[in-house]
């Protein structure tokens, strides 16, 4: 089976993050990059069935800057057995819908029977970009699983949904979406980064997938119109408890707001 | 006015869900709400709840493969309406079926997606959509050009309701290709709670690791309780096992902005921060004065909360109002 991984590089969360108020565009210091840990969560889950499936093959899939080849460097030392870079400079600032266009058809190019995304970036936060790789490659999802499991002919698992908990079934080739309920990812070892060095890593340029700056025009963009720091929130009062004293003057506090 | 469809997401009894009124009144904001279901047959107590809601259409995509087909029958109803009524954009809440959904649509019918708005307003002719980024940091205003737009909405940003109507009522017979969905095999409700649904909860109690048992974790379930709220948790408490995963709040959890969120034994760590630092008002208890959780509450207490909650808790009971 081929199984192909949707890898994000994404400033660290620990660290502020700050947008361009210009441009809208997040501010990125590549030196406080890493691999979005919900990557690295779906990786996780495709290395899971290579180490039980022989000749099961694990590619990293990403689009990004240069340096996000650091990101799929981290992949291939956890275990992916090849990465797929594509970059271009028409891809800076990319929407949703451009980004899960370009992916797919990075994916149909590369060839595969399932990919295997997060259910949502931690910079993005907006959780589409599953659902749309499946809809440009016409495939099912299965999307958002806490329990995902893989067979020779079908993936399944379990997913929440407000009103309860979902069991979902799709046939191969199709797409599926993890959440941070998943899979615990893995550390490299020190053979597998030494290993990543000397695997393959293919660069695509748009054109190879028949795109094209132009091609963005055909369908609807996101424009940003403009952007706004939040006023950040400071701390109020702040008591020292001495045996549950303090519970009394929190009551009052409540109290004064209306809030019991 | 131009129409606007509203995605009504349905309970499991088959009514409208708990997000038909927030959709129903963001779309009164920029035109003529429509109500679009996929749902085996309309019935007339559906739309009654429909027109109390605001809706000035129904439309329906009937099917009997709702319950078994994922998505498939909501994402081609929702096309054939944008086909039939050529709306200025779809709103669609963001639920994890509903965002699905939404990405879907918005690829079929070459539109453009924002995601997650706490606000929508017509603006010279735009569909303007106010997202909150990175943790709440920033609010970005944005539009979709030469396309549809199709907007996820943010669980409970949206108050207040739409003034009732009288829907004009269409419903079709839907042909839905299963090929390209996955297959619904079994569901399993969730425990009824007698709790508010943590999204929308006016008052949230989260606990933390600081909790350090699930026995102790009792005391935040027993505070939600008695001030009427919901239980939220840190994704710490949520892995060792304190509490299901749903009750997570922070970046990768739901986010929230009640009245009141008070956080017991949690430290306060940015994503944390990025799902509750919206609340009105914030109350922490914390062993460790230098926690930043205090960087942002109102109301901080330096203690044991499972000391000062018992306490609270006591003088809560025999308070005379
Ligand atoms: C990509 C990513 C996404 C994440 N997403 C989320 C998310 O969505 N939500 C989230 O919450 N976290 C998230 N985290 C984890 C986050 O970084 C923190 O690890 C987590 O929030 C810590 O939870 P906590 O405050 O309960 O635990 P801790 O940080 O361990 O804090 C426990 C606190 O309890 C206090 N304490 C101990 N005993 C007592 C007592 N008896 N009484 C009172 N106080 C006591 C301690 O002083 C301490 O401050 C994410 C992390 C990453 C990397």
């Amino acid at each position: 089976m081929k199984i192909i991984v949707l890898v994000k590089q994404v400033p660290d969360t620990s660290e502020e993050r700050t947008l361009d108020t210009e441009s809208g565009f997040l501010e990125r210091d590549p030196q406080g990059n890493v691999l979005d840990e919900i990557s690295e969560r779906a990786l996780e889950v495709a290395l899971r069935h290579k180490d039980s499936h022989k000749g099961t093959e694990v590619v990293a899939l990403t689009m990004g800057p240069s340096d996000a080849l650091k990101a799929l460097r981290k992949a291939l030392s956890m275990g992916a057995d090849s990465g797929v870079h594509v970059a271009d400079d028409a891809l800076a600032g990319a929407d949703a819908m451009w980004t899960s266009r370009v992916l797919a058809a990075a994916a149909s190019a590369e060839g595969f029977d399932l990919v295997i995304t997060g259910n949502e970036s931690t910079d993005g936060k907006c959780g589409v970009v599953p659902a749309m790789v499946a809809e440009h490659l016409r495939l099912p999802l299965v999307g958002s699983l806490d329990s995902p499991g893989i067979s020779a002919e079908s993936v399944s698992g379990r997913r929440e949904c407000g009103t309860g908990t979902m069991t979902v079934r799709a046939g191969l080739p199709a797409v599926m979406s993890v959440t941070e309920r998943s899979a615990e990812a893995r550390f490299p070892t020190f053979k597998g980064i030494l290993t990543a060095k000397k695997k393959s890593v293919k660069n695509v340029a748009l054109a190879e997938l028949g795109l094209s700056g132009a091609t963005v025009s055909t369908a609807g963009r996101s424009v940003i119109l403009s952007v706004a720091r939040v006023e950040g929130r400071s701390g109020g009062r702040k008591i020292v408890d001495h045996n549950g004293s303090a519970a009394t003057e929190l009551m009052e506090f409540l109290a004064d707001r209306q809030l019991l | 006015m131009s129409n606007i469809v509203a995605f009504i997401e349905l309970s499991q009894d088959g009514g409208p869900g708990p997000g038909a009124r927030e959709v129903l009144k963001a779309a009164s904001q920029l035109g003529d709400p429509i109500a679009v279901l996929a749902t085996s047959s309309l019935s007339g107590s559906t739309v009654g709840q429909l027109a109390a809601l605001g809706a000035k259409g129904v439309f329906a995509g009937e099917t009997e493969l709702t319950s078994s087909c994922l998505q498939e029958p909501e994402v081609e109803t929702l096309a054939k309406a944008v086909q039939a009524l050529d709306p200025a954009a779809v709103l669609v809440v963001n639920t994890t079926s509903g965002r699905e959904i939404a990405a879907r649509l918005a690829v079929r019918a070459s539109g453009g997606l924002t995601a997650d708005a706490v606000a929508v307003r017509k603006q010279d002719g735009m569909v303007v959509a106010t997202r909150l980024v990175l943790g709440g940091t920033y609010s970005v205003d944005s539009t979709v050009e030469d396309g549809l737009p199709v907007i996820t909405l943010r669980p409970g940003a949206f108050e207040g309701q739409a003034r009732p109507a009288e829907p004009v009522v269409t419903s079709l017979g839907l042909k839905v290709d299963t090929r390209a969905a996955a297959a619904v095999e079994a569901f399993t409700p969730g425990a009824d709670s007698h709790r508010p649904d943590l999204r929308t909860a006016e008052r949230v109690v989260a606990g933390g690791r600081g909790l350090l048992s699930k026995e102790n974790f009792v005391l935040v379930e027993q505070l939600a309780d008695a001030l009427g709220a919901a239980v939220g948790a840190s994704r710490a408490a949520v892995d060792s096992g304190f509490i299901a995963s749903g009750a997570q709040v922070g970046q990768t959890g739901v986010s929230v902005s009640p009245e009141l969120y008070v956080a017991l034994g949690i430290s306060g760590a940015v994503q944390h921060r990025a799902g509750m630092q919206s609340s009105k008002t914030i109350v922490a208890i914390n062993k460790d004065a230098d926690a930043p959780i205090f960087d942002i509450a109102d109301f901080g207490i330096v203690g044991d909360a499972t000391t000062v909650v018992p306490q609270l808790l006591h003088a809560m009971a025999v308070r005379t109002p």
